[in-house]
């Protein structure tokens, strides 16, 4: 049925076109605006959370009608010494910027690789599970090898990045040659992936000696990432790692045909392009960011090998890359944030009582803020390019 | 102005790259199969073991001893049968080509069986056990899942929200159960489990507002969409989960669970009677959904509306349906059956919630929606052989010829097989995912 | 049934698509409502259908104002649309197609498929439009599927039917069986809005006939106005409505396909055995209703399909197992049938989609990295060259008109050195004057000695072209002529029959 609805309307003045069939992933990425004020918005429903998880303020709403100040007040303060916690907590002095640096590193990278492929059309939830292989590989090397000093870290370096390339080129393969979405696909890696983990850490050779649960030993010194100061040199490696990713989107060839590919795979394929190749090269390539990722946990902090040791940064990558809009700037720019509230959870876990799973809502919120401009432009009253979001969404695309 | 067919011109004989491809792909499979079936039936020393046609060894059921090895090289004919045929191009098509297959990964099941019992080492007696019990357990939020996924998909929504309204309903589930229980006012005992599912039913619901909400509203890319819900409920559950004191825990999140309903006679058949009609209420509403969601969709006015704003919403919005109305049905219809999938989580099975408590399974019921090619009944059978894939684990955890890890990692990697096996030969809803809006 | 339309406009923020238009259709009348693509015809007949809110002005049915909210109210006071793209579930059978919406039931919302399929039978006998209602409509002919769109609007009461570009996907035979049955409906009572922008159409049917141009009604005409005064009525000034061209000396054979088969995904034989050759200097126009197996011939010319049979030979050389990247490099142009699908990427900016399959040659990147300030040269030069109309190279490619994506298209193509020009629809969807300067190049193309191919479902552009016409038919190349062939006959083997006796072979 191709004839009817694929063929171009006819009629088409360019200001009454309809939005054109989005094939285009990244054409619903926000404005500058639309991202903070959505976070804005999510840091106001968080702060209704974080009332009525305060005993205090719960027990002041059985006598609202009485003392209405009481419950008005304990919130207030509630929501005060949590968010003033989480802000000096993250950037309240140097030592909270260190912190904030350190986790927002791991976050950078991940996130670059889920934008990279997302500019190729594709939407990588797989980070998660390519890190847990990089991280097996970093840490394996880390701790049974024995290299000199820089030669060490450089040789787990170099195992965690070709590890979770070849995880992510699995997606990239299946996606290619048999249309496997890669929703599902990274996903099922993710879970496979967990198992591996589990799987080998119950062998002898990665299990710490003096301890009964699956845990590894940590990396030796040798195998460990410099530090500059008291920050380890994985946040320079971000750095670059944002720069050569600007490089290759919109320098480069290779780049050139991500992007083209990601808008409009069947143009691209018409004009001589193999979207087969820009699938693998562009999970391969993410891969190899979400391993970089892991060698900040691994190398960097000195982590040993759990199958909690990607914790939750896989999964907060695709956050991060959303809310940055896929940029590497913007990348950069929402993992900072991310570093912040995650460095700044923990400090208002420890001066207010919040539970730290609040920032996993905060970011869900964020995302679904972001993607909905015209939720927030309404509460907001901001006046922006036209009422409709503009927002398109693709099928399954197989 | 009368004929109404075309002359059409010959075919020509030709043989499609199509058919080549099928036939290296059955010679490549059937052929490593029949490689590992073979090493199966060499390696056993000792091809004794025992079965019992119950789930477990009970008084009732008692294990039986039996020759193995029938079994092994029973297997290795049927498959070299269907090889043989594969090799020749004469493998059959259609369905009598499915039930070929089904009959080589049967026999493969069993030889495999033979071959993990056999030569046990292991302290107590290893009997094989029936896994059709177990695997109409593990199905049900499956097969729940999934015909969310047929109803939303079918009106042209993508949901990979499905493990997000298992999260959401499995909470609340063990909430209102928990709770109906602890202030016992009006809720007598028995009925407290089925109150809980109630729960579940109100927040897949919810769950499913919000799917509606930005997928129709607001036309946020669905496939983003889903991923960020999911991980929202997965924090919010865990986030309200954190919030209940350890002194409450037995108030709020320790409900009663569902007790199994034994149906007299259909109980009674053999072999299969035990294992589908002595099971949970919930079991047999899965069974119910199964039918009703096909009669919905097949044969009603809402079902023809249901479907046709999923494949051309335009044709449907020029004979004055209501598209986005359609869809907001559908979806909120679907979050009923996912939520109560989700209840399976808490009420149905362990009892209290536990963080992410559904392990991804939302994502695979995913997959049976594909597998079943967007048809409720396809989607169901799809579910239980995931089901069942998942059920291996329990099945054979304690056999020490096979790594726990890598059986828990089966059913991931049958649904990686499966989706990269069939999701590009089939067709999804023309107008799946994406949102209506009028020109 | 009387229809009135005054002052009827409507905007779309700055631009006005609609500007105070005024109309009556008397009862019975077959009123033709010409304008070339982009006037602004489908805009008004989707206000008057509920699919689009009016900015201003009205409608009144017999004397009483209306408003249509919906297609739903139009429907209910007697309008009935059929669309220039099929408004049909292709997944649905006939009868289903025709029941939705107002299905018949057996009470509780059960579906009444034979009510539905009873329903068809008897429609379609009064109106002697012949389908099966429970054939499947992706299985249909498009023919036969335009007839099931009007046994829909039939079955929905309609009194006034629009017809959206309905020749557009018919042989010459099925458009004079339509305009049998326009007559017919005609003389059952029901009015008729015929929308089009060809010509012939409208002289052979119409009782009256309104000219649209950028958005206004420009004139009235009577059927017996001659295709000139209405070609300049419609474009606003003279039009030359044939292509200059020099007599042809065809050279030697460029591209040979031998024996291509094709099977599609769904596993049908799409195309069957199709031979031909395409000469250097020369138009191959490939003539036939779409659906016919061109679509695929062309892609497995391309590589973007890999034929399952036959063999593609360029110049001597076995070509059949190139990808499109090595059919690129051997020299083959492309301008694919639907431009916005397989000709540009919408969100990339005129410059980038300028270089979208150049940007491998040393001129524009060397190694991995891209030469910017030699993709802007080229922009400026396509641009300044094809008169490409855009705000700045910058734009996205999906802000221009139609006419003028097609440009970038064309531009992009001819930008470097062809053996093989293989044009899709070359004109589909754009503007008079693109049509004309779009011609011009191709003819410019083969003068200089590029072997070319035209596929297109149009007759006027294929006989305009063409030095030889080969005509497909389910697949098939049912025979090669020459363009001196009487229009007739060419209809008849786009319908199938073989090539005629009378027919000049080529």
């Amino acid at each position: 049925m191709s004839e009817q609805t694929t063929a171009p309307k006819a009629e088409k003045e360019p200001e009454e076109q309809a939005p054109a069939r989005a094939r285009d992933l990244t054409s619903w990425l926000p404005t500058l605006v639309d991202s903070i004020a959505a976070v804005v918005l999510a840091l106001v429903v968080g702060a209704v959370l974080i009332v009525f998880s305060t005993p205090r303020v719960i027990e002041s709403l059985s006598y609202v009608f009485s003392y209405p100040l009481d419950f008005f007040e304990y919130a207030l303060v509630a929501v005060w010494d949590g968010y003033r916690a989480l802000f000096t907590g993250s950037m309240g002095s140097l030592g909270a910027w260190e912190r904030t640096l350190e986790r927002a590193a791991p976050l950078v990278c991940a996130g670059l690789g889920v934008s990279l492929a997302f500019r190729s059309g594709l939407f990588n939830i797989g980070a998660q599970g390519q890190m847990l292989l990089g991280a097996l590989v970093a840490g394996y090397i880390g701790f049974s090898w024995d290299l000199p000093v820089g030669l060490h870290a450089l040789v787990a370096l170099a195992g965690a990045l070709v590890a979770g390339g070849l995880w992510g080129a699995m997606a990239g393969v299946l996606k290619a040659r048999t249309g496997a979405h890669e929703v599902i696909t990274t996903i099922m890696l993710n879970y496979v992936g967990r198992f591996v983990m589990l799987y080998f850490l119950g062998k002898e050779a990665l299990q710490r000696p003096d301890s009964d649960n699956l845990l590894s030993p940590p990396p030796a010194d040798s195998a460990r990432f410099p530090e500059l100061g008291s920050l380890h040199i994985g946040v320079l490696l971000a750095v670059l790692a944002a720069l050569a990713v600007w490089w290759l989107l919109e320098r480069s060839t290779l780049g050139f045909e991500m992007r083209a590919v990601g808008a409009n795979p069947d143009a691209s394929r018409t004009a001589g392009m193999s979207v087969a190749k820009v699938y693998v090269l562009a999970m391969t390539l993410a891969g190899v960011l979400a391993g970089l990722a892991a060698t900040m946990q691994v190398l960097g902090k000195g982590d040993s090998l759990t199958d909690q040791v990607a914790g939750t940064v896989g999964f907060d990558a695709i956050t991060v890359a959303l809310l940055g809009r896929a940029t590497p700037l913007g990348t950069v720019l929402a993992g900072l944030l991310f570093g912040a509230l995650s460095a700044g959870g923990l400090a208002m876990q420890g001066a207010a009582g919040v539970p730290p799973e609040l920032a996993q809502v905060l970011q869900a919120l964020i995302v679904l803020f972001v993607a909905a401009p015209a939720l927030v432009r309404g509460i907001f009253r901001i006046r922006g390019k036209g009422e409709g979001s503009g927002v398109m969404a693709t099928g399954w695309g197989a | 102005m009368t004929d109404t067919t075309v002359t059409r011109t010959p075919e020509v004989p030709v043989r499609e790259r199509a058919d080549v491809r099928r036939q290296v792909r059955l010679v490549v499979t059937l052929g490593l199969a029949l490689a590992l079936l073979l090493w199966f039936a060499v390696v056993i020393d000792d091809p004794t073991v025992s079965y019992v046609l119950g789930e477990r060894v009970t008084r009732e059921f008692q294990p039986q001893p039996f020759n193995g090895a029938i079994v092994s090289w029973a297997a290795v004919a049927v498959t070299g049968a269907a090889l043989a045929l594969a090799a020749v191009n004469r493998f059959p098509k259609g369905w009598l080509g499915g039930l070929l297959m089904v009959l080589v990964g049967l026999s493969f099941y069993l030889a495999f069986l033979v071959w993990a019992y056999a030569d046990q080492t292991g302290s107590f007696s290893a009997a094989i056990a029936n896994p059709i019990p177990g695997t109409i357990r593990v199905a049900t939020p499956l097969v729940l899942g999934a015909l969310a996924g047929c109803l939303c998909e079918r009106a042209g929504v993508i949901n990979i929200a499905i493990e997000g309204q298992f999260l959401a309903g499995a909470f609340f589930s063990s909430i209102f159960a928990s709770v109906a229980y602890s202030s016992l006012v009006f809720i007598p005992v028995a009925l407290c489990a089925p109150f809980g599912m109630l729960g579940g039913v109100l927040a897949g619901v919810l769950i499913a507002a919000l799917l509606g909400l930005f997928a129709l509203r607001y036309q946020v890319n669905q496939v983003v969409l889903g991923v960020v819900l999911t991980a929202f409920a997965s924090g919010l559950t865990a986030f309200l989960l954190g919030q209940i004191p350890g002194d409450r825990k037995a108030e709020l999140n320790d409900p009663e669970i569902l007790q199994e309903i034994r149906i007299p006679g259909l109980a009674d058949i053999p072999v299969l009677g035990e294992a589908l009609f002595n099971q949970t209420i919930l079991v047999y509403l899965m069974y119910a959904s199964v039918a009703l969601v096909t009669f919905l969709l097949f044969q009603t006015r809402w079902g023809l509306r249901v479907r046709a704003v999923g494949e051309h919403p335009k044709a449907a919005d020029t004979v004055g349906i209501k598209v986005n109305r359609v869809r907001w049905q559908a979806v909120l219809l679907g979050g009923v059956f996912a939520g109560l999938g989700g209840a399976y989580y808490t009420v149905g099975s362990t009892g209290a919630f536990d963080r992410d408590v559904s392990a991804g399974t939302g994502f695979i019921a995913l997959a049976a929606v594909i597998m079943g090619r967007w048809h409720p009944v396809g989607a169901a059978f799809a579910a239980v052989f995931f089901g069942f894939m998942l059920n291996l684990k329990t099945q054979l955890g304690f056999v020490d010829k096979l790594p726990t890890d890598l059986l828990g990692a089966a059913p991931y990697l049958a649904t990686l097989i499966a989706v990269a096996g069939f999701v590009g030969r089939v067709r999804p809803p023309a107008a799946d995912g994406v949102p209506y809006v009028k020109s | 049934m009387k229809l009135e339309i005054r002052g009827l406009t409507k905007r779309f923020g700055s631009f006005t698509a609609n500007d105070h238009i005024d109309l009556t259709i008397e009862p019975g009348e077959i009123h033709c409502l010409l304008g070339e693509n982009g006037a602004g015809k489908s805009t008004l007949m989707n206000m008057l259908y509920g699919l689009l809110e009016p900015t201003e002005g009205e409608v009144l049915l017999d004397g009483e104002p209306v408003t249509f909210e919906t297609p739903g109210d139009a429907m209910a006071a007697g309008i009935g649309m059929v669309h220039q793209h099929f408004m049909l579930v292709p997944v649905f059978t006939v009868a289903e197609n025709v029941m939705l919406g107002r299905e018949q039931t057996r009470g509780a919302g059960l579906l009444d498929r034979k009510a539905a399929a009873d329903l068809v039978r008897e429609l379609s006998g009064r109106y002697h439009l012949a389908v099966n209602p429970d054939a499947l409509v992706e299985d249909l002919p498009v023919g036969v599927q335009q007839r099931v769109e009007i046994l829909k609007a039939l079955a929905g009461g309609a009194q006034v039917l629009i017809l959206d570009e309905p020749t557009a996907v018919l042989t010459p035979q099925e458009i004079d069986e339509l305009m049998g049955i326009m007559r017919e409906l005609k003389e059952q009572g029901t009015s008729i809005i015929f929308i089009t922008h060809k010509l012939r159409e409208v002289k052979a049917i119409g009782d009256r006939i309104s000219v649209i141009r950028r958005g206004k009604v420009v004139g009235t005409a009577k059927p017996t106005a001659s295709e000139a005064e209405l070609a300049e009525l419609m474009v606003g000034r003279s039009v030359n409505l044939t292509v200059d061209k020099a007599h042809v000396t065809s050279g030697t054979t460029v591209l040979e396909a031998r024996n291509i088969t094709v099977v599609d995904p769904r596993g049908h034989q799409v195309v069957k055995d199709v031979s031909f050759e395409a000469r250097a200097g020369e138009v191959l126009g490939i003539a036939g209703v779409q659906g016919n197996g061109q679509t695929e011939l062309i892609k497995s010319l391309l590589g973007l399909v890999r034929p399952d049979a036959g063999e593609i030979w360029l110049d001597g050389k076995d070509i059949s197992k190139h990808g499109p990247l090595q059919s690129l490099e051997d020299g083959i142009g492309y301008i694919p049938e639907d431009r916005s699908h397989d000709g540009y990427v919408g969100s990339f900016s005129v410059r980038e989609n300028l270089v979208l399959d150049l940007f491998r040659n040393d001129e524009f990147s060397s190694g991995l990295a891209l030469k910017l300030d030699a993709i802007a040269a080229n922009a400026r030069d396509r641009i300044a060259e094809f008169d490409i109309r855009t705000e700045s190279a910058d734009s996205p490619v999906s802000s221009l008109s139609g006419g003028n994506q097609q440009k970038v298209v064309v531009a992009r193509e001819f930008s470097r050195p062809l053996k093989v020009l293989i044009a899709s629809q070359p004109t589909r969807g754009v503007d008079v004057g693109s049509i004309e300067f779009i011609h011009k190049r191709i003819i410019e193309e083969r003068d200089r000695g590029t072997a070319v191919i035209i596929v297109s479902t149009e007759l006027d552009e294929i006989f305009a072209l063409s030095d030889r016409i080969a005509v497909m038919y389910d697949g098939r190349i049912v025979g090669t002529v020459s363009p001196d062939i009487k229009r007739e006959d060419i209809g008849l083997m786009m319908a199938g029959a073989h090539e005629p006796v009378s027919g000049g072979a080529a």
